[in-house]
């Protein structure tokens, strides 16, 4: 809108300039098609980031979602402000966290300042339902993704027992999927399989000092 | 002064508390501000609650940000919002800033392969959450509908999800 847009999208770019206006586009487009609050987001965020940007791979974005299921607070911003730091430090941990937020904090305060009727018209009811089976499907698809991933990393039988594990417990038990996930990583910390003797000499190595 | 550290301490409580994303802090935000500092009635909480929800973007911020504005003005909108994002990312940036220092190392990679399953099942559950509520919301047929076009349009056609969602948006406006 500004003068300053158009300098940034000539040729000639600054290469941080062009990583800080992708940060913004990518994380802006997760904040206004979001519906359902932040947890919705999460299948939006993996398409800016690991499909669209190329900024993670599958498997570091996986870490992400774990660590950031494990810690409290919002899922979203969480998500947004460590990609942003990650990609261009603490101005960009900025830039994604007020991309995702400001447009839906902005219509929020405008409506509710001045109109706040429309949340019962039939159409705003209308748009919302119809997103919900949308990112339903997006999650199912993330959902695959991360079963392919399990099998790949630790075959189909120790995969299926941790998965039917976490659902009978998530479900069925009521237990906060930040305590299964931190027990899997407890779990993970202490076992030793899939580790030659060779690398974890080399592990105890690395870490030596800490 | 005060008005801004109570703004602070409302949100900073469901945001340390809250596990589970956003809406999971919605009841302790609702404790804070309704039951402790009384800003609002239940009923004005859950009109605001409302229109959240029907507004895109996460919902822990947009309460944050609004209820913050509403008692203190901007600033107060911009310590509703600090309050709730800012805690949980430095934590969230700390012990990433360890976990990649390690990342090569087997441990670090075990724990990697060990939470995907139970990142699918995270995620899965959530796919079945929003399949009923969609059920519940706009009817068996319609969800069928909408999750075969997204079939189409994501899987077949590769669609970016943006459009996706807009085209969603436009049908729900006009035909639902």
């Amino acid at each position: 809108m500004r003068n300053e847009t158009e300098v940034v999208s000539t040729p000639k770019t600054v290469k941080k300039k062009t990583i800080h206006v992708a940060l913004f586009l990518g994380f802006f487009r997760v904040g206004i098609f979001g519906y359902g609050g932040g947890p919705s987001s999460i299948p939006l965020v993996h398409k800016e980031v690991v499909e669209h940007y190329g900024w993670f791979t599958d498997d570091e974005f996986g870490d992400l979602l774990a660590l950031g299921n494990t810690l409290p607070g919002p899922i979203a911003t969480k998500l947004a402000g460590y990609i942003g730091y990650r990609v261009a430090g603490p101005f960009g941990m900025i830039n994604a966290v007020l991309a995702t937020i400001l447009p839906s904090i902005l219509a929020m305060i405008a409506l509710l300042t001045t109109l706040s009727m429309y949340k019962d018209k039939a159409w705003v009811q209308g748009m919302t339902k119809a997103v919900v089976p949308v990112v339903g499907f997006m999650l199912a698809q993330l959902t695959w993704q991360f079963t392919k991933k399990s099998k790949a990393g630790m075959g189909w039988t120790q995969s299926i027992v941790i998965i039917v594990l976490s659902l009978v417990l998530m479900e069925f038990l009521n237990v906060h999927p930040g305590i299964i996930i931190g027990l899997l990583l407890l779990y993970a910390w202490f076992g030793t399989w899939g580790s030659s003797k060779k690398k974890q000499d080399e592990y105890v190595k690395a870490s030596g000092e800490s | 002064m005060i008005l801004y550290w109570k703004i602070f301490l409302a949100f900073f409580i469901p945001g340390i508390l809250g596990y589970g994303g956003g809406p999971a802090s919605i009841p302790l935000v609702e404790n804070e501000v309704v039951d402790r500092y009384e800003w609002m009635s239940t009923q004005e909480f859950s009109e605001v609650l409302a229109l959240g929800n029907a507004l895109p973007g996460p919902i822990a911020t947009k309460m944050g940000g609004y209820i913050g504005y509403a008692q203190a003005g901007w600033i107060g909108a911009l310590v509703g919002i600090f309050a709730t994002v800012a805690p949980s990312l430095i934590l969230m940036i700390i012990l990433l800033k360890i976990l990649m220092k390690y990342k090569d190392s087997d441990k670090v990679k075990r724990m990697t392969i060990t939470v995907r399953p139970a990142i699918a099942v995270l995620l899965g559950v959530m796919a079945y959450q929003f399949f009923v509520s969609s059920y519940e919301g706009a009817g068996l047929l319609q969800t069928i509908l909408l999750i075969a076009a997204s079939f189409l349009f994501l899987e077949r056609f590769r669609i970016h999800p943006a459009f996706v969602i807009a085209g969603a948006l436009v049908y729900g406006g006009i035909f639902l």
